[in-house]
């Protein structure tokens, strides 16, 4: 068992999101790719093993697409 | 009968769908007769209207909004929200910000009808304008607007034209009203989104925006903006002379009120008409003439809903929670009976690929994903293919829920319905090949071809 203490999701903003797939090569755990190369993003929780790198995931996305989200207050 | 006294006939509709008119005379004379205080009950100018619902009460903003809450009114424009608890949120926040010195909150009316097979925004708007005023007038003095925006389509004449008649008289009579602004969008599908709109107003394209934050939070100009359907507008006229009580005193407690649906197909009166919320679906089909050859299965919810076979949609009360509960939705109150000898699959490929085509083209998914599921959609329909079914499931959860706005989660539903609802029909084209219902005339209403950019 993974232990998942953090509200903090994923987020996609799809508009923003232009298929680069460096999300989907650096957090292989969270992050699929759909048939055109888009990324999927996990609805899960980000196991607390996995926050540093979401972190440093979302710093590389070259269009700034991917968002940590706090489920509970909604901000990101 | 419930409905007897609900109803509205309304030839102009009907006319744009076709239907014949001589039906007119007679469903006129049967129209409603029990009623005097429903949404198309008055007449269209200014002194005919204060005749028929008197002037609009001089309440205080913080009553209209205690009323429109215990009303239990939703939005009529498809989401079926709550519009009392929306209005809470912007009135706080025009509370907060009046006392930071913040400058007040903003109103958009939505009156773009973005959905082909309805017309009952444009029927209100153009048989009702100074009731939607009202509740413009109304709905902004309790969210303290300082900036009220009405959005209509660009290309529709007759309803600028009866909106800005409509705002003369009022200032010749010196009739208290909001200080509306006429905002002219494309008549695009997506377009008229809530922040497709915002977005508009703030002097960009007409184009869906990621949220949240959603309008009600940060909006036109990044202040709190209520954005309303012109039905729910209305409705709030009506609640602000009647009260709550009144509202709730038809419909049923958890969709009060009545509706306007729009009711086309095969049926013998095809239009606009107000209902009771909860009548059922075989009362509604009554309510436009009956049907007028056997029908397999109603669309509940036009393109952005789902169909029902026809005795499920008999038996199903016509109201936004049970028709999501049948697997359907209300919408912004579309029905289409379709004709026993129409082609299920060959109707939906049709509205799937206007669909892809309406896509604002913002999100990787959605411009992929929809193409290629109407595609396979007409695969099917047209020649049976065998590997469509599998096909469209498997790719739709690649589609569905991920665009930056409902557009493509509408689509999938619509088709995925399709396959589900009209699995026998599945069966038979990929065993058969197409059906001969496939060659009959189009039932389900689509715009003409638009071109153009936002």
């Amino acid at each position: 068992m993974t232990a998942v203490t953090s509200t903090t999701r994923l987020r996609v903003n799809p508009i923003a999101c232009k298929a680069h797939g460096v999300c989907i090569e650096m957090l292989p755990e969270l992050i699929g790719r759909d048939p055109w190369g888009y990324p999927v993003v996990s609805e899960q929780p980000v196991p607390d093993r996995l926050l540093a790198l979401a972190k440093r995931t979302v710093e590389a996305c070259p269009t700034l697409a991917l968002l940590l989200t706090d489920s509970t207050t909604g901000r990101r | 009968m419930k409905q007897a006294n609900s109803t509205r006939w309304d030839p102009e509709a009907a006319r744009q769908y076709g239907a014949g008119s001589g039906s007119g005379a007679d469903a006129a004379a049967s129209q409603a007769t029990g009623s005097d205080r429903r949404l198309l009950g008055g007449p269209a100018d200014l002194a005919g209207h204060l005749r028929w619902h008197g002037p609009l009460p001089d309440h205080d903003g913080a009553t209209i909004l205690d009323t429109v809450e215990r009303s239990g009114l939703t939005g009529r424009g498809g989401a079926a929200f709550p519009t009392g608890r929306k209005m809470r949120a912007v009135a706080d926040a025009s509370r907060a910000r009046r006392s930071a010195r913040q400058r007040g909150t903003v109103l958009v009316a939505n009156g773009c009808e973005g959905e082909p097979a309805s017309a009952k925004d444009r029927t209100l708007l153009t048989r009702a304008p100074h009731l939607v005023l009202d509740g413009i007038t109304a709905a902004a003095l309790a969210v303290g607007a300082e900036r009220v925006h009405l959005c209509l389509h660009e290309d529709d004449d007759a309803i600028i034209r009866a909106v800005q008649r409509a705002l003369d008289e009022r200032q010749s009579a010196r009739v208290p009203t909001a200080d509306v602004q006429i905002t002219r969008a494309p008549a695009r599908y997506v377009a008229s989104e809530e922040t497709s709109l915002i977005q508009l107003i703030d002097g960009g394209p007409a184009l869906p925006r990621f949220t949240p934050p959603r309008p009600f939070e940060r909006g036109v100009d990044g202040r709190p903006t209520l954005v309303d359907n012109v039905e729910t507008l209305a409705h709030i006229a009506l609640i602000a002379r009647h009260g709550h009580a009144w509202f709730r005193a038809t419909g049923t407690p958890n969709a009060p009120g009545t509706a306007l649906v729009t009711v086309t197909g095969a049926v013998s009166r095809p239009g606009v008409y107000e209902i009771a919320l909860g009548i059922t679906g075989a009362e509604l089909l009554a309510t436009a003439g009956g049907t007028t050859q056997p029908v397999q299965a109603v669309l509940a919810g036009g393109y952005f809903g789902a169909w029902l076979p026809e005795q499920r949609f008999h038996s199903a009360r016509i109201t936004a929670p049970d028709l999501l509960a049948a697997g359907a939705a209300m919408g912004a109150g579309i029905f289409v009976a379709l004709p026993g000898e129409s082609c299920a699959l060959a109707e939906t490929a049709r509205v799937a690929r206007y669909l892809a085509e309406q896509s604002a083209g913002q999100c990787g998914p959605c411009i992929n994903g929809l193409p290629a599921l109407a595609q396979a959609l007409e695969a099917l329909a047209a020649r049976g293919d065998r590997r469509a079914p599998e096909y469209i499931k498997n790719l739709t959860p690649y589609v569905a829920g991920r665009g930056a706005c409902r557009h493509p989660d509408g689509a999938t539903r619509l088709i995925a319905s399709a396959l589900a609802v009209f699995a026998a029909d599945v069966r038979t084209h990929l065993h058969r090949g197409p059906c001969a219902g496939a060659r009959r005339a189009p039932i389900l209403p689509l715009p003409a071809a638009t071109v153009g950019a936002y």
